[in-house]
């Protein structure tokens, strides 16, 4: 009844979010029929929040993603965003027929930013990722660190209010990833975009986040959230890091553990 | 200079939330990130252009041998290279011989622009519609294995010994190659690419344009070189078979009149010259640009 209430008044007073899912579940067709992937997910997304959604493999984080960024449909429930978000994947891909330039200029094109504003936009962005001077690079040419910062920089230039990330840093080595939380923090703050961060990395979840969302596996469904009010700059060695991501360690376990009962 | 930007640099750093965060960074860029050079001209010619000018001159020499040690007597079986190198020369002289390569070239490309400006479109529609893939998908790959010469026959029975049957002969050879050219490299667009488009708003023709065209550019690539390989065969057997004077000589009716004429260093010099054109048209138009591709996406293998 409290909770109830609770969630009618909290409806009430967040009328404005930046991503908005409401009882969404999503069944694809496998071999053994209709299989449930996420089962009445809900969750908002603030306007400035950094939420991290985070679970083990099978837990329908990507899936959720897909369906935030609308390139897939929820079998129940829906899905509200202030405008279409803006999606960095796990590999960066940078279209490779492009320089690094030119591909947040298409981003910028094919929103119907006018010629003449591209370049300048485009130099904007590049030095936003601290990668000025790097408009005429192929992709080929630039470590896994500098094609995340680029990819970065073109979800950027979307101009969209919500920032998905799907395990964006997952393929860079330790120091480089490092790094990128460094930079992902400063940018956040900057331009007070709301990102929703999907990753299985707790250190990573608990470093970026201001909140951390918990899925079970199969079906996904929310297990908990933790709200993070470690003061930023947070680093991955932090103490108050560490101690939390343990916390959520043993949680994350249990649920892991269930599957192995039966 | 460099210490100028290093200040520069930090100060940024301390207005963001980690300082020497940038100097880090900058760092790893340059740790990271390989400068590729180009190879010399050198480099180049040792490499690449010296071994096939080699294997050619061994060739002529092998040939002449035969001829000098009368391994083979009989001129109208071999010519020396020099009989071929003098037919050749006539031409030159009588200023025909450019006349000859032009009247075929010209042919040839214009018919492989005409079968560019069909079999694109075609392969396109083949590539992005499932029922029309269904229908017409492995029609179009079985026509690739047809050779083309056997579109001479019917092709002068509809059209007459003409120069429009020419073109309707390169047309069936080439247009099948492109169409399935582009079908395969559209097939081989990596799907992130195409959701990371969607993601950004490129679908439909957008899409098209600026994700999958640009994407499948490559498969496309190989399928224009084979589609001209087609076009530039199937002309010749027309030319072949359809030798009349109003069409103008071109090679294969140089070949053609060499044979009637029992003149085999005349046929030589136009199978010498068909192959000539073929390579020079590659070395020419389709490797430079297929290099070009591949080296600006960071594919190409140095070999």
């Amino acid at each position: 009844m409290a909770t109830a209430l609770a969630k009618a008044a909290e409806g009430a007073a967040s009328t404005e979010h930046a991503a908005r899912i409401e009882h969404v579940s999503k069944s694809f067709a496998g071999p053994a029929g209709q299989q449930l992937v996420l089962d009445d997910i809900t969750l908002d997304v603030a306007p400035g929040e950094f939420v991290t959604l985070l679970g083990a493999s099978g837990c329908g984080k990507s899936t959720l993603l897909n369906l935030v960024a609308g390139l897939d449909k929820p079998t129940a429930g829906s899905i509200t965003t202030d405008g279409r978000p803006a999606l960095m994947f796990q590999e960066h891909a940078l279209f490779p027929w492009l320089t690094a330039g030119k591909n947040i200029e298409l981003a910028l094109r094919l929103r119907g930013v006018p010629k003449s504003e591209r370049r300048g936009r485009t130099e904007e962005l590049l030095e936003l990722v601290r990668l000025q001077g790097s408009y005429g690079k192929r992709v080929h040419e630039l470590s896994g660190g500098m094609r995340q910062r680029v990819a970065m920089a073109r979800a950027l230039a979307q101009d969209s209010q919500l920032l998905l990330m799907d395990e964006p840093f997952a393929a860079l080595d330790a120091i480089t990833r490092d790094v990128l939380h460094d930079e992902l923090t400063r940018i956040w703050a900057e331009t007070g975009l709301s990102v929703l961060f999907v990753t299985h990395n707790v250190r990573e979840a608990v470093r970026l986040a201001q909140r951390v969302v918990l899925l079970s596996s199969r079906p996904g469904r929310v297990a908990r959230e933790w709200r993070v009010e470690i003061p930023q700059p947070r680093r991955i060695e932090d103490a108050p890091v560490a101690e939390l991501s343990l916390e959520i360690t043993e949680v994350l376990r249990g649920e892991i553990r269930r599957h192995g009962q039966h | 200079m460099a210490s100028t930007e290093t200040t520069d640099t930090t100060a940024k750093a301390t207005a963001g939330d980690a300082p020497g965060l940038s100097g880090l960074e900058a760092g790893l860029d340059a740790l990271e990130s390989s400068a590729t050079g180009r190879a010399t001209f050198r480099q180049t010619f040792v490499g690449k252009i010296l071994p096939p000018v080699l294997a050619a001159v061994v060739v002529v020499v092998i040939w002449q041998a035969l001829i000098t040690f009368k391994v083979v007597d009989d001129p109208t079986k071999l010519p020396s290279p020099g009989d071929v190198w003098g037919e050749v020369e006539d031409a030159w002289l009588q200023g025909k011989l450019l006349g000859y390569i032009w009247t075929s070239v010209s042919r040839g490309l214009l018919g492989f622009l005409l079968a560019l400006a069909i079999g694109t479109p075609l392969g396109l529609v083949v590539a992005r519609v499932k029922v029309v893939r269904a229908a017409i998908g492995p029609i179009l790959s079985g026509l690739q294995s047809l050779p083309s010469v056997a579109w001479v026959p019917p092709a002068v029975i509809w059209l007459g010994l003409n120069n429009s049957m020419m073109y309707a002969v390169i047309l069936l050879g080439a247009v099948p190659s492109i169409a399935n050219g582009l079908v395969s490299g559209i097939d081989q667009v990596p799907p992130l690419f195409l959701r990371a488009g969607r993601t950004m708003g490129a679908t439909g023709l957008k899409g098209t344009w600026h994700i999958v065209m640009p994407a499948a550019l490559p498969g496309y690539l190989a399928g224009l070189k084979q589609g001209w390989a087609f076009s530039w065969r199937s002309l010749m057997a027309a030319e072949i078979i359809a030798s009349s004077p109003d069409l103008g000589i071109g090679l294969g009716a140089l070949l053609e009149n060499g044979r009637n004429a029992s003149s085999m260093a005349m046929v030589f010099e136009a199978v010498l010259l068909i192959l000539f054109v073929g390579i020079a048209i590659d070395l020419l138009i389709f490797s430079p640009l297929e290099r070009w591709v591949l080296r600006s996406r960071g594919l190409f293998v140095k070999g």
